[in-house]
């Protein structure tokens, strides 16, 4: 029975150590991380920092799941190198773990961009509950706050400093908000939702420098627009955390390249999650899609093929659900298709739904304020279902597992997933 | 593990089988209260399709590799390991509903009055589940082993 490692505490961490318990009850596994908490779920920062949620609360798993599991773990310690020819992990405070199945879920680090006055009091990036405590017990002395980044990690820290009373201005800058998620009618009922809750937008523009003297005091815009503020929240993006690899010759672009079987070029290491380049069956690419769904199955796949059993993952591709302010959203796959894609939509009055398809088949789709039906056209689209015979079908309101052809239906009613 | 299977057939979309989920899963376990009294109203996790004369009823199908298990952010949806349900923890969910996203059924019902989801859970505390026992035609049925 091999050793196993796993370098990370998050969704595929988790996700392969209970893979692998499904598979070997017996060989020694252990997961380091450099956070010193059980595994909590991320996104969760941001209730968190709104005031709704406890570290409890938080938890992914309950309190008992390493003992139960056989997880020996090191947490809150850092890993500083990979030697891959003695198949050692070295840690921070000089402890050498062995593996012989080792799997990297680091995740990702927030994109801080190269302006000036960052290490001011009162900057933060968004991306762990340190974070979100660090800003927490801020607030005390904060009237108003700029966002810089006006995607998802920068609509949810929005949401959260909301609710706790803060004035907000996003600066985003591309021309409209959530822009890889959504198209231009998605970002402008976006923009009209966060215009409705009191928040400030502004597009095409971005931060140059951070002002202030000890403490932030305010932001200067490309434009030369000053924004007061006590509190600037850096969200503009993610990078894989991919550093460890330098040097072991393991292949990696942006992010680590694994194959079908989550295994990376070096046999033994595999990885997952956002760190990880995995095959996205909607582009039919290998790329990042650092989503907590494609992280925790795609770490369940790695940890079935570290315990010896052949499992291929399936694919995953972008796939989003979340609510900004009073407008609830979904959307998957390409949304601003090139040339070559035929597209369907409905627009209503605060509803829209779109739908992108190729040769038949869905690959990408938005709805925004009814999402209800947002699993079933997920579904024909994960499938690679040629709807062509009932594409109307798909927009209307009443469209339904009934609306598909009859042996589409039933064999679909047949499976148990 | 024994599943529900809807009978389409036999189905005549009369939707008692969703009036009494919604009183199975209510506080006073009686229709005119559960649908008149309690506030805000207790939902129904089973829902019927309906298109000209073909329907039938759909639930959570309790995959053996679920879905929205793998997606859920907090880890409130789980699969029980000895009876198979994959059921819900309404405490530990935030109603972010990537779980809908995720489930190709349209299985699990957002509850936004609560904030959270709700789906069926089989009736495990019932010798059959309601909506089987209350069909007056047999077009949900109760049984092992329909897999594809």
């Amino acid at each position: 029975m091999p050793r196993y490692l796993i370098l990370g505490n998050s969704a595929g961490g988790i996700a392969a150590c209970e893979a692998i318990r499904e598979v070997d009850k017996k060989g020694s596994l252990a997961l380091v991380s450099d956070e010193p908490y059980p595994a909590y779920s991320r996104p969760l920062i941001s209730e968190y920092l709104a005031g709704e949620c406890s570290l409890e609360k938080m938890l992914f798993r309950p309190q008992g799941f390493y003992a139960e599991k056989g997880v020996e773990t090191f947490l809150g310690e850092r890993a500083v190198r990979l030697d891959v020819r003695e198949r050692l992990l070295h840690l921070e405070r000089g402890q050498a773990l062995p593996w012989e199945r080792l799997l990297i879920a680091t995740g990702a680090s927030p994109f801080v961009p190269k302006i000036e006055g960052l290490g001011k009091k009162g900057v933060f990036t968004f991306t762990t509950l340190e974070d979100a405590e660090g800003i927490a017990s801020s607030l005390g002395s904060v009237e108003r706050g700029v966002v810089i980044g006006g995607g998802l990690i920068g609509i949810s820290v929005t949401r959260a400093l909301a609710r706790r009373g803060v004035k907000v201005t996003v600066v985003e800058l591309m021309d409209r908000v959530l822009s890889t998620i959504l198209d231009e009618e998605g970002s402008r009922l976006a923009h009209e939702a966060l215009l409705r809750a009191g928040v400030g937008v502004i597009t095409g523009h971005t931060a140059k420098e951070v002002l202030g003297g000890e403490g932030v005091r305010g932001v200067i815009l490309d434009n030369g627009e000053e924004l007061p503020a006590e509190l600037v929240i850096i969200a503009i993006g993610v990078v894989p955390r991919t550093e460890l690899l330098r040097g072991t010759g393991i292949k990696v672009n942006r992010g680590i390249l694994v194959d079908r079987y989550m295994s990376t070029s070096l046999p033994g290491v595999y990885a997952c999650g956002d760190v990880a380049e995995a095959y996205d069956f909607v582009y039919g690419v290998d790329r990042l899609t650092p989503i907590w769904p494609n992280a925790y199955l795609g770490g369940r796949m790695a940890g079935f093929n570290m315990a010896g059993l052949k499992r291929e993952y399936p694919g995953g591709t972008t796939m989003n659900s979340l609510t900004c302010f009073d407008l609830a959203l979904a959307s998957a796959g390409v949304v601003n298709p090139d040339q070559g894609y035929e597209v369907l939509s409905r627009l209503g009055d605060h509803t829209y739904e779109k739908l992108v398809l190729r040769e038949g088949r869905l690959r990408g789709m938005i709805l925004v304020g009814n999402i209800a039906k947002s699993g079933l056209i997920f579904g024909l689209m994960k499938d690679g279902v040629d709807v062509s015979g009932f594409k109307e079908a798909l927009l209307k309101e009443d469209f339904g597992l009934a609306s598909l052809p009859e042996e589409m239906r039933r064999e679909r009613l047949r499976r148990n997933g | 593990m024994k599943r529900i299977y809807p009978q389409e057939e036999v189905c005549m979309a009369c939707r008692l089988c969703e009036v009494y989920c919604l009183v199975e899963h209510s506080l006073s376990r009686d229709p005119v209260k559960a649908y008149k009294k309690e506030s805000p109203r207790p939902l129904a996790r089973i829902r019927v399709e309906e298109r000209g004369t073909l329907s039938f009823a759909l639930q959570c199908r309790h995959c053996d590799e679920p879905p929205c298990v793998y997606a859920c952010l907090t880890g409130a949806l789980k699969k029980e390991a000895e009876s198979g349900v994959v059921r819900v923890e309404a405490e530990k969910c935030i109603g972010c509903w990537t779980c809908i996203l995720a489930c190709p059924y349209g299985a699990i019902a957002m509850d936004t009055a609560r904030g959270v989801v709700a789906k069926c859970d089989l009736c495990l505390h019932l010798s059959l589940p309601a909506c089987v026992s209350r069909c007056p035609n047999e077009a949900l049925v109760y049984l092992e082993g329909m897999d594809a």
